[in-house]
């Protein structure tokens, strides 16, 4: 896939967590156990994680720790849930939101 | 139902960890809250060697700062909830907690500290370009996390705006974690942080390109980033038409600086002065760090951003005085204590910044003494809290 760091010089990036399935709008995405959703999503190559309600312009990782709510996303049909601080569980379900709602067209 | 507790103390980065360490070795009863998935604040995304100015932590790596912490305040048996926001502090230090159990089902608590110590750090500056809410458009710190803790790169080919520490830094380490940095653009006519960084930028071969600014992130046919168009900037920072050009990539990261998170000290009414020194508004503090409102704390980049060392320092003064206001100390124990502290502090703030900062800090201190002399209660009337100022 290629986001992923598999080597670097100063951190050991070796990953000794499962990995794990989420479904992403329907599709399996692979994840490590216990890693922020937004870090699984990136990893696939996803960016868009919402739409905003009056211009449906699309929003996604912008501060990483929970402080813009640009990264929110319906999971497990709970809207407005910040991906970058919620961590990634086997068999979560995550859809991209649309407003305040998920978005109909991905289904 | 409302816990009790002797101190709660509302952030777990190196101020708000070290507050809640002075205040349980003294024996107070602490609970410390974070709203992320790890303690240590901006400390875990550090894995540089720090530029501390103090000899027992320059030269280590930010991350084994925050952990050494983060083990301290567990062996003193400080109660640390993550994922836990503070999304209040009402009138008698009622502190509303949401907080995120298994599964993600979310829970509110009402925790009651005899004394509340806010470290709530600080958040990143944005840059409004044209098409700047684009995803790919994001903070510098936000990359920096998404390499450095979820070993995660946010894109391929990125452009960095802003050459001051945060942007010098994050742009090397992006080139560590294998990322394409294809230049660096500062709005002022020279770099703006430490030689030494842009020398590490510079031998990549990552062009620094100076007097220019970001005028507009271009899209795809999704809507995420696809270019970068740049601009020459006048002497008064205006874009001079005709200098545009594009470069071409998926992510821009804005180092613009950082300003502290006053929410919650807003909430509760603590006197504030705007101070460009620090960062922007701040609430006020005397030197036990304790605000206007009696009771409330502050420590760390919430009350003026400035490096983990400092925050450290005012997080220890901090947890010094609760402890103190709660008897755990006596006055003359915790004065020795602060007395040692506030020296450490202001030995920190050396060279040409740090002057600037030891001088506003007095001011600002001399400012609490004249104006509000005496932390007070906070008093609620006709339904609405008001505070000292
Ligand atoms: C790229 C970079 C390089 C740096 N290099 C150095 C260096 O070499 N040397 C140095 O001394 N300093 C350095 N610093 C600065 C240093 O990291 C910060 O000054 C320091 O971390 C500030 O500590 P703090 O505890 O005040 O805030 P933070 O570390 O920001 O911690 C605040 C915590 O509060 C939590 N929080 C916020 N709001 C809430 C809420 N409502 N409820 C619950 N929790 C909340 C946050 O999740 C966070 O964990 C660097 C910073 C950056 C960005
Ligand atoms: S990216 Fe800002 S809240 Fe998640």
């Amino acid at each position: 896939m290629g986001m992923r760091v598999d080597h670097h010089v100063v951190l050991d990036v070796r990953d000794k967590r499962k990995t794990v399935t989420i479904l992403v709008d329907g599709k399996p995405v692979e994840a490590r156990e216990g890693e922020p959703l937004l870090s699984a999503l990136l990893a696939a190559g996803i960016k868009i994680n919402r739409y905003t309600r009056r211009f449906h312009e699309p929003r996604g990782l912008f501060c990483a720790i929970g402080q813009c709510t640009d990264c929110a996303m319906v999971v497990n049909g709970q809207p407005n849930v910040r991906t970058c601080i919620v961590p990634a569980q086997d068999g979560m379900v995550v859809e991209t939101q649309d407003g305040l709602t998920r978005k109909e067209t991905n289904l | 139902m409302i816990l009790e507790k002797d101190v709660v103390v509302i952030g777990a980065g190196p101020a708000g960890l070290a507050a809640s360490i002075e205040a349980a070795k003294a024996g107070a009863g602490v609970l410390l809250v974070d709203l992320n998935l790890k303690a240590g604040g901006q400390l875990f995304k550090q894995i540089h060697k720090f530029f501390g100015s103090r000899a027992h932590y320059s030269g280590t790596r930010g991350y084994d700062i925050g952990r050494k912490l983060v083990r301290e305040a567990e062996s003193l048996k400080v109660d640390v909830w993550l994922q836990s926001t503070a999304v209040g502090v009402f009138p008698g230090n009622k502190v509303g907690i949401e907080r995120i159990l298994d599964g993600g089902v979310k829970k509110l608590y009402t925790v009651h500290g005899k004394a509340v110590i806010i470290a709530t750090g600080a958040s990143e500056n944005a840059v409004c370009f044209k098409g700047w809410t684009r995803p790919g458009v994001m903070g510098a710190g936000a990359a920096q996390t998404m390499v450095n803790v979820n070993h995660v790169r946010p894109g391929k080919k990125i452009v960095m705006l802003g050459s001051g520490n945060v942007g010098l830094i994050v742009s090397y380490q992006l080139m560590q974690a294998g990322c394409d940095v294809l230049a660096l653009v500062e709005a002022a006519p020279k770099i703006g942080g430490y030689a030494v960084h842009a020398a590490k930028i510079s031998r990549a071969g990552v062009p620094i390109i100076t007097s220019h600014t970001i005028v507009e992130a271009l899209g795809d046919e999704k809507g995420t980033v696809r270019g970068a168009v740049i601009a020459k900037v006048d002497s008064h920072f205006q874009p001079i038409s005709g200098t545009e050009r594009t470069i071409e990539c998926d992510t821009i990261a804005i180092a613009a600086g950082l300003r502290p998170v006053v929410d919650l000290t807003r909430l509760m009414n603590c006197a504030s002065v705007f101070e460009p020194v620090f960062g922007g508004f701040i609430p006020l503090h005397n030197t036990d760090m304790e605000t206007s409102v009696k009771g409330i704390y502050v420590a760390g980049d919430s009350t003026g951003v400035e490096e983990a060392s400092v925050a450290m320092e005012e997080g220890r003064i901090a947890g010094t005085a609760a402890a103190q206001s709660l008897g755990y100390l006596s006055a003359a124990e915790a004065g020795k204590t602060k007395k040692l502290l506030w020296e450490r502090v202001n030995s920190l703030r050396s060279g040409p910044f740090g002057e600037r900062r030891l001088t506003a800090e007095k001011n600002l201190l001399e400012h609490f003494r004249e104006e509000i002399r005496e932390p007070q209660p906070e008093i609620m009337i006709g339904g609405l809290a008001h505070g000292a100022d």
